[in-house]
């Protein structure tokens, strides 16, 4: 170092590099990856640009025949199909509780110690997680028929991969100390599971449900689109005949529910931590 | 020699009724080291936070070099800051970018947003930083990020990024709290021949009292939002400093 | 907690509350069920349906392959472009709307763009965006942008308003104007965090891109609906089984791409 300040170059002719020449190069190939993707993706996406300039008047149009609001609409209609909403979503979170707790045990290392049901729990669980609640409707639908039932099931189908990965990661993450002196107190697995792990992650699970509780209200309001009950049946119906104020209703009635979801998730949240 | 700053009955209040500071006429020439002392809570980081307006003052004037400042906001106000450097208590550093990117920062006052954005920082810059690099020490850490420094480094990068700005005046908020007291005296001394090299008054407000004596040039006393004494580091007796700091079982 | 005396006292003990609240959601599913119209019979008809319909999607046939490309390059082209466009649009509105850089008059209107992009499902918008736009894959790319906006804009938000104002006052006090305070003071400081949620982002708008296909905004989802509407369910469990293979590899990609980042800056 000191010698290295001795022999400092001449002041006039030191030029600043930002970046070396290989952080210059990883970051140039990086933007440049991006750029490529962007572009192909722009010049061969199929966009009819006449309908793409015409949306602004479209949207108005479409504005204007959402005005006035159809209110009747909701105590006829949306009110019950609110409830079948509210109830796809909650059941739906209830039965994947009670299906993610088991593969959440059997993916988490350090409660089954064996290589293969971990693997096997997590192949499901990933199943899970990357079908998406509108294409496990669709599956549904064809099994159960339209109906409550067929979103329930895929709603529940869905979490369980969200609530087991978040849950078999707690798990994994619960200190190894408190299990130990359960286990050196003859414990049977059972028990350790019950006063050990459960105490550890009783917060993180109930914050897991909470949080997944939202996502499924968010997510039931649509499954009706193909035909899975609940709100988005009703908007189906409307959209097929071009009655946007009643649309414009449903909308609303959807905004509001996420909005009063928000501020009882936001309460709750903070009666747990 | 000329006045360069001039503080005339400068008021402030965080909350109303609750004066921080009463009523401060202070000028200031230009040359010279000036140690404001006191204990916390009298006001006299508010006092040095005013005058580049990163807090707002009360009532009352502060004339710089002929331009009235207090009242003044947007381009007028960024023209302003650029004139005169800020060192702080706890360096802030932005912690992620290397030392080079920190003393260029000091430029930014007179760079484009686009050219900010794009780096391009003129070649006399990137020269006067290095030189300044050399002047503090740390010619070979151009490139290090500013949070694998240790503290006193950090403090001499923050010396040479106000330095960077050319100021005609140099604040600085307690640079030495966070230090021990070796690296606080090296830290000093850098603030104080640089402000005798670059011909500009220095404003340091600090609690050390030796350390003000060793090297200001003239010590304000601060006690309750009020200057108590004023005048050259030999006239600070005890009986100054128990106005100043209350009590006396701290003086041996 | 006005309980927590009690667990304390008998630890392994659930409290009253605990108890209640247990019941409560036991009487709750009984209700929802009835209301929901759920029956023994119905169930056990259903899963009788189901292993016929098993028994038709296996095996998965790919001999319609040339059907499944096109549709998941249409997929990968509408999360590019969503990502890209809708990170690009969160960026300015998370620091309009960022508390600690920006007056309220400008906070406010942006957070209400954000909430309103978060409230919707993208299915939802893309139905709106399919009667604005046509049926096709545009109508798909607007609203993952929306959804996007909705979820990056609301993230990146919250890491601007959690820095460390410290270093903003400093290059405040040098004069720079506010777009180098944002360059040199606040990119710094969320540039690793916003890396993570884009990779997260276009992982998402992968995934929800076969969604938004379903109702006709282009993808793998219009071919899986298209599938479906034929009873071709073998082919329907080959675009299931292809959707999971590039989901897994996606996530892959994403923690390479953060770690290439996290090491370099």
């Amino acid at each position: 170092m000191v010698s290295h300040e001795l022999t400092a170059t001449p002041l006039m002719s030191r030029v600043w590099q930002r970046h070396t020449l290989a952080q210059k190069l990883s970051r140039l190939s990086l933007w440049l990856l991006i750029g490529v993707a962007v572009l192909l993706s722009l010049s061969s996406i199929s966009v009819i640009w006449e309908f793409l300039w015409d949306a602004p008047e479209q949207m108005a149009d479409m504005g204007s025949r959402m005005w006035p609001l159809d209110f009747p609409y909701y105590p006829a209609t949306v009110h019950a199909a609110l409830l079948e909403t509210f109830h796809i979503a909650t059941l739906g979170t209830l039965f994947s509780m009670v299906l993610a707790l088991p593969l959440a045990i059997l993916a988490a290392h350090n409660i089954t110690p064996h290589a293969g049901l971990n693997l096997f729990a997590k192949t499901m669980l990933v199943a899970s997680r990357s079908v998406n609640s509108l294409v496990w409707a669709l599956l549904f639908v064809a099994v159960f028929g339209p109906g409550p039932l067929a979103g329930t099931v895929a709603i529940a189908c869905r979490s369980v991969g969200f609530v087991g990965k978040l849950l078999g990661e707690a798990l994994e993450e619960v200190p190894r100390g408190s299990i130990e002196a359960l286990k050196a107190a003859g414990a049977t697995q059972g028990s350790q599971i019950l006063y050990g792990y459960w105490p550890a992650v009783k917060p993180a699970f109930w914050s897991i449900m909470l949080l997944r509780w939202d996502i499924n209200v968010r997510e039931s309001s649509v499954l009706g689109l193909v035909g899975a009950g609940g709100l988005g049946m009703a908007m189906n119906a409307a959209i097929d005949l071009f009655q946007w104020d009643r649309v414009a209703v449903i909308l609303l009635t959807i905004f509001a529910v996420v909005v009063i979801g928000e501020v009882v998730i936001t309460y709750f949240r903070r009666k747990l931590i | 020699m000329s006045v360069v700053l001039s503080i005339q009955g400068l008021t402030k209040a965080y909350k109303p009724g609750v004066p921080v500071l009463k009523g401060i006429d202070l000028d200031f020439d230009e040359r010279g080291l000036t140690a404001i002392i006191g204990s916390s809570g009298t006001g006299k980081s508010t006092l040095v936070r005013i005058i580049n307006r990163l807090v707002d003052p009360g009532d009352g004037t502060i004339v710089f070099k002929g331009e009235d400042l207090s009242r003044i906001h947007g381009r007028q106000l960024r023209e302003l800051r650029r004139r005169i450097g800020m060192v702080f208590q706890e360096y802030n550093l932005v912690e992620r970018l290397s030392v080079m990117e920190n003393l260029l920062c000091g430029r930014l006052g007179y760079l484009s947003p686009l050219k900010a954005w794009l780096r391009r920082f003129p070649q006399e810059d990137i020269e006067h930083a290095y030189q300044l690099l050399d002047v503090i020490g740390l010619s070979n850490f151009a490139n290090q990020r500013a949070d694998s420094l240790s503290g006193g480094q950090r403090q001499r990068v923050g010396i040479a990024r106000a330095l960077m700005q050319r100021p005609e005046l140099l604040l600085a908020d307690e640079p030495t709290s966070s230090l021990d007291p070796k690296t606080s005296v090296e830290i000093m001394e850098l603030l104080k021949s640089q402000g005798e090299d670059n011909k500009i008054p220095v404003l340091v407000n600090m609690h050390d009292v030796e350390l003000a004596k060793r090297f200001a040039d003239r010590i304000v006393g601060m006690t309750g939002g009020r200057v108590v004494f004023d005048g050259l580091p030999s006239r600070l007796t005890d009986d100054h400093l128990k106005l100043i700091y209350g009590g006396e079982g701290w003086l041996q | 907690m006005s309980s927590a005396s009690i667990p304390a006292a008998r630890p392994f003990e659930s409290s009253l509350g605990a108890k209640l609240l247990a019941l409560f959601i036991l009487a709750y599913a009984c209700y929802a069920l009835g209301q929901l119209d759920f029956s023994w019979p119905r169930f056990v008809k259903g899963i009788d349906n189901g292993a016929r319909f098993l028994d038709r999607m296996f095996p998965p046939s790919f001999k319609n392959w040339d059907q499944l490309l096109t549709g998941f390059i249409e997929s990968m082209q509408i999360a590019v472009l969503a990502t890209f466009f809708g990170v690009l649009i969160s960026l300015p509105i998370a620091i309009l709307g960022a508390r600690n850089l920006m007056p309220s008059w400008a906070t406010w209107p942006a957070r209400l763009i954000v909430t309103l992009c978060r409230a919707f499902n993208p299915v939802i918008v893309a139905i709106i965006f399919i009667k604005a736009v046509g049926f096709g894959a545009l109508a798909g790319v607007l609203a993952l942008v929306m959804g996007s906006i909705g979820f990056v804009g609301k993230l990146f938000m919250e890491a601007i308003e959690e820095i460390s104002m410290k270093q903003i006052e400093a290059i405040r006090a040098t004069g720079a104007p506010f777009a180098s305070v944002v360059a040199f003071g606040v990119l710094p400081q969320v540039m690793g965090r916003l890396v993570g949620f884009c990779t997260y982002q276009l992982d998402a708008n992968l995934r929800n891109s076969t969604m938004v296909g379903i109702v006709g905004a282009g993808g793998i989802g219009g071919t899986l609906f298209a599938a479906f509407q034929r009873f071709e369910y073998d082919f329907v469990l080959a675009i299931l089984i292809t959707i999971i293979a590039v989901v897994l590899l996606g996530e892959l990609l994403a923690n390479y791409v953060k770690r290439i980042f996290n090491g370099e800056s």
